[in-house]
């Protein structure tokens, strides 16, 4: 075997190994590495759609915050026209009504720690961790 | 006419000074009518209290008004009088008057027990000096609201009110709360956190949903307690309140200082 083909070789075991990372994810992410959430069995809709609920869930519960504590409305309505009373704790928790395999298990996932709980008191009396 | 430079610079510099004297007035033709329109920042209506002081004699009005608010709103009992919260409690009336007594007043006058709360003030001081505004004076119904999710725990408000009506967190609350058998706090009302100041709210949530507060809702419950907490609207002129405030002699606490609050006492 020539020099050149030993290199060769050598330079793409080295290419291969330096982009691990690269090919590992493409090849085992995806579903596979998804938490496996508990959805509410009598319920089909959330108050707004299932896409736009999982990225933004986070800005709309800010919004009901301040619209909630700082104007004192208490109703929403959302891009289908339903209303809904705008409350953590009685709107969204009737439905998921277990943080722990609910919001608890995509927050461990994504690695975020909201505070909510901190404060607000779950239905259940599950109020501490 | 021709000016020598000597003139010309001693004159210029005259002219600035001059000038430099009326700036000051300027900048206050500006300011006054932006004072002003602060000032201006008046509620429509206004919840208001009233307590009637010899009822409150009564030691079971006392404590049946601060249990029901405290477990209604998850306050926390903590021993330590240093960390001790509290939305409505009992004073000496010395210490909620100071400019009603005087040393030859009878004992029993000032020592007399007071409920105290806060006075959701018409100019409330502790509005003023929030940095965050996380305490505001709503303009719907006057009522001084806090909101947790803003308050930095500086404290501001607690050093500007008069009158000791607001308590900061020292500890997790969550300890000091009794929970039931099966670990359910008394109420669904969100706890506070370490590190948060905290008051009275006028029951808030109560009355958006047409209910009273739950202080009065308490005291008329005990035989001989009705009527010792009245609760209503002073821009409702036939509102109980207004009632008793044009029939009976009332004081509010420290009038003096211009905060106007908006809790009053029978004598």
């Amino acid at each position: 075997m020539s020099d050149t083909a030993k290199v060769l070789i050598a330079l793409v075991a080295v290419l291969v190994l330096a982009a691990f990372p690269t090919w590992q994810a493409l090849g085992a992410a995806g579903e596979a590495g998804r938490p496996e959430l508990d959805l509410p069995e009598d319920e089909t809709q959330c108050v707004e759609d299932t896409e736009f609920m999982t990225a933004r869930h986070m800005e709309l519960l800010n919004q009901w915050r301040n619209a909630v504590v700082r104007e004192g409305e208490t109703e929403y309505t959302s891009t289908l026209g339903e209303t809904y009373t705008m409350s953590l704790t009685g709107t969204c928790m009737g439905c998921h009504d277990n943080r722990e395999t609910f919001c608890q298990r995509c927050h461990d996932y994504t690695n975020v720690a909201p505070r909510c709980w901190d404060c607000h008191v779950e239905p259940g009396g599950g109020g501490d961790e | 006419m021709s000016e020598d430079r000597r003139t010309f610079l001693k004159e210029a510099g005259f002219a600035v000074l001059g000038l430099g004297c009326g700036l000051p007035l300027v900048r206050g033709a500006f300011a006054l009518p932006q004072h002003g329109t602060e000032e201006d920042v008046q509620s429509s209506s206004q919840w208001a209290m009233v307590v009637d002081l010899e009822k409150c004699l009564n030691e079971e009005v006392r404590a049946v008004s601060a249990a029901a608010c405290h477990s209604e709103h998850n306050v926390p009992d903590i021993p330590d009088p240093d960390d001790k919260i509290a939305w409505i409690w009992e004073e000496k009336y010395k210490h909620v008057f100071p400019d009603q007594v005087h040393e030859h007043s009878p004992v029993e006058m000032r020592e007399m027990p007071v409920l105290v709360l806060c006075n959701h003030c018409t100019n409330p001081p502790c509005v003023r000096v929030c940095p965050t505004k996380a305490t505001w004076k709503r303009e719907s119904d006057g009522i001084v609201m806090m909101d947790q999710h803003r308050c930095i725990g500086c404290r501001y408000c607690m050093a500007a009110c008069p009158y000791g009506s607001r308590s900061f967190n020292w500890r997790d609350p969550r300890e000091f709360i009794q929970t039931d058998g099966n670990g359910e706090m008394p109420s669904d009302f969100p706890t506070r956190t370490k590190g948060v100041v905290e008051k009275c709210n006028f029951c808030a949530e109560r009355l958006r949903d047409g209910r009273q507060p739950a202080c009065v809702e308490a005291v008329d419950a005990v035989p001989g307690g009705e009527g010792a907490l009245t609760f209503g609207n002073l821009a409702e002129p036939d509102s109980e309140v207004n009632r008793i405030l044009s029939e009976k002699h009332t004081i509010s606490r420290r009038v003096s200082l211009g905060t106007g609050p908006n809790v009053f006492y029978v004598v």
